[in-house]
């Protein structure tokens, strides 16, 4: 069972001080799944990712990442992670598309270590997946957000991770662009054998791609695959948030409301 | 000048040393420039100030130390002022560039104290203030040289480290990279490089050295690497060039080195004008 696991969590619970942010979850994320945590702003989705990312210690329940207890958890570099905050970065920052991508290897090449050619060859194959390849020499904030994004996903990819997390990744990407960005995503996700999870609060453009719905409001109010989620989706979404379902309905403003 | 520089050994130290400095301080001036850390560099210098006014003031007093060059002490207080703003930075974490004017401040205030104690300015704290081609002794010229090994060597060490920390701290300490050491790393050489530089350019202008010209580079390279190569040259062409007329004109070399490196900013904000504007226009013509 936990072999085929990525990530196992069991009866999560975490508060801050008074607030309960997360009660009593349970997912499981099977290997070479694409699972999509869905909530409303404030549904804790922040705080799950860093829960599973190790950067919060859970206080009631267990978090298991490729069958370990996180707690003796060491193989991090299994882990990708693009933040939301990724495109938030100084724009004018002088690096080459291939220099930012190469910064992904940092860990895993270790201290006191150089880049060899194997690993212009790998930092290639990263931008590849993400259709950059041709953008290599570009200076990072030439490129539009979207291209930014696909940039950084190379970064977490370049070290070849088996589980890729992304919080909210289309922030900062052209509604036009959305689409494709996720066709991508769906085709590291086929193509490659990676997992992904990604956490959004927007479901409408993404259900088609993903295998797994997770709906996120404190509790868990949904977890199962993406036909599942269709069809109880069919039937009204009120069951799955509760009151805050409002939330949901402006959905795409890609304005940084959704933090 | 070029016989002069075979000639004079105090030619041959300031040329040298500059040509150190002048790579040093543009080197360590991009990771400064890219992480909005440059006003440290400014509040260092001044630091260094202090350190060199204390050291003028124990010459004073005690004969057995007249011999030490003031240089020790003032890389002693520019590091020990590193520390503290690295210490104020956790103090006031929301408010992280207080710790820059305080430091600044508190720099100046000391070096004022120990230049009143020794009754006043001479000429050897106005050389420290702007920099001097004749001051630079052969022991300074060694110093600087260690300092540049050093420097250049750890630099090679820890550049992709360096660069991550650079480009996104968030992402450096989330993939584990020892952030805090490197940084305190860099800070120290930070430090060494602002004490080792002002022998050339003076202290009142020595964090310019180490973001004018990787402000020109920034606007026209390609890639970080480019941004350190161009800021390098740029560095040197404002160094030597700034050595030459300071000693043709008889003008302190910081003066001289500062305006050569404001041109060639005004010279590369000018090109990349015309060259977008050029790109615009030729774009205009095919469309």
């Amino acid at each position: 069972m936990k072999s085929q696991s990525i990530i196992e969590i069991k009866n999560l619970s975490y508060r801050y001080e008074k607030d309960t942010v997360l009660e009593n979850i349970n997912i499981s994320v099977p290997n070479g799944s694409f699972l999509a945590i869905v909530g409303p702003n404030g549904s804790g989705k922040s705080t799950l990712l860093k829960l599973i990312l190790g950067l919060l210690k859970p206080q009631k329940g267990e978090i298991h990442l490729f069958g370990q207890d996180i707690s003796k958890f060491k193989d991090w570099q299994q882990i990708g992670y693009v933040s939301q905050k990724a495109n938030s970065f100084n724009t004018g920052f002088p690096a080459t598309v291939f220099e930012v991508v190469s910064s992904g290897l940092t860990k895993k090449l270790g201290l006191f270590r150089f880049f060899q050619k194997e690993h212009t060859q790998k930092v290639h194959e990263a931008l590849e997946a993400v259709g950059m390849r041709k953008f290599s020499n570009r200076n990072i904030g030439e490129l539009s957000g979207g291209q930014q994004q696909r940039v950084f996903i190379a970064r977490a990819l370049v070290s070849e991770p088996k589980l890729l997390i992304l919080d909210e990744p289309t922030v900062g990407v052209d509604a036009e662009n959305v689409n494709s960005f996720y066709h991508m995503l769906a085709d590291l996700n086929r193509q490659r054998g990676i997992t992904l999870l990604l956490v959004t609060h927007d479901i409408g453009t993404i259900s088609d791609k993903v295998t797994h719905v997770a709906c996120l409001n404190k509790h868990l109010h949904f977890h199962g695959e993406t036909s599942e989620f269709e069809k109880h989706r069919s039937e009204g979404m009120s069951e799955f948030y509760g009151t805050d379902v409002h939330l949901l309905s402006h959905h795409h403003d890609h304005g940084g409301v959704y933090k | 000048m070029i016989q002069g520089i075979f000639q004079y050994e105090f030619l041959q130290n300031a040329f040298l040393t500059g040509i150190l400095i002048g790579f040093l301080a543009p080197l360590l001036g991009v990771f400064i420039v890219v992480r909005r850390l440059s006003l440290i560099a400014d509040a260092l210098s001044h630091v260094t100030l202090a350190g060199i006014a204390a050291s003028l003031l124990l010459e004073k007093y005690f004969v057995a130390l007249s011999g030490l060059n003031p240089l020790y002490l003032g890389m002693v207080f520019s590091v020990g002022g590193s520390l503290f703003i690295e210490k104020l930075r956790g103090v006031y974490k929301h408010y992280q560039e207080l710790a820059i004017p305080i430091i600044l401040s508190g720099g100046i205030g000391l070096g004022v104290i120990f230049i009143s104690l020794a009754d006043g300015f001479n000429t050897d704290l106005y050389s420290y203030l702007f920099g001097s081609v004749s001051a630079v002794s052969r022991t300074d010229l060694w110093v600087i040289f260690v300092i540049s090994i050093v420097v250049v060597i750890t630099v090679i060490l820890l550049y992709k480290e360096l660069f991550l920390l650079s480009f996104d701290e968030e992402h450096a300490k989330a993939s584990g990279i020892a952030a805090k050491s490197i940084h305190f790393i860099f800070i120290i050489m930070v430090a060494l490089v602002i004490a080792a530089s002002m022998r050339i350019v003076g202290i009142m202008l020595v964090s310019s050295l180490m973001t004018l010209p990787v402000a020109a580079s920034i606007r026209i390279a390609k890639g970080f690497k480019q941004t350190i190569f161009l800021s390098i040259v740029f560095g040197e062409i404002a160094v030597l060039g700034g050595l030459f007329s300071s000693y043709y004109l008889d003008l302190a070399p910081g003066g001289t080195i500062v305006m050569i490196a404001v041109a060639i900013l005004v010279f590369t904000i000018v090109y990349k004008k015309i060259m977008i504007k050029n790109h615009v226009s030729q774009g205009g013509a095919a469309g």
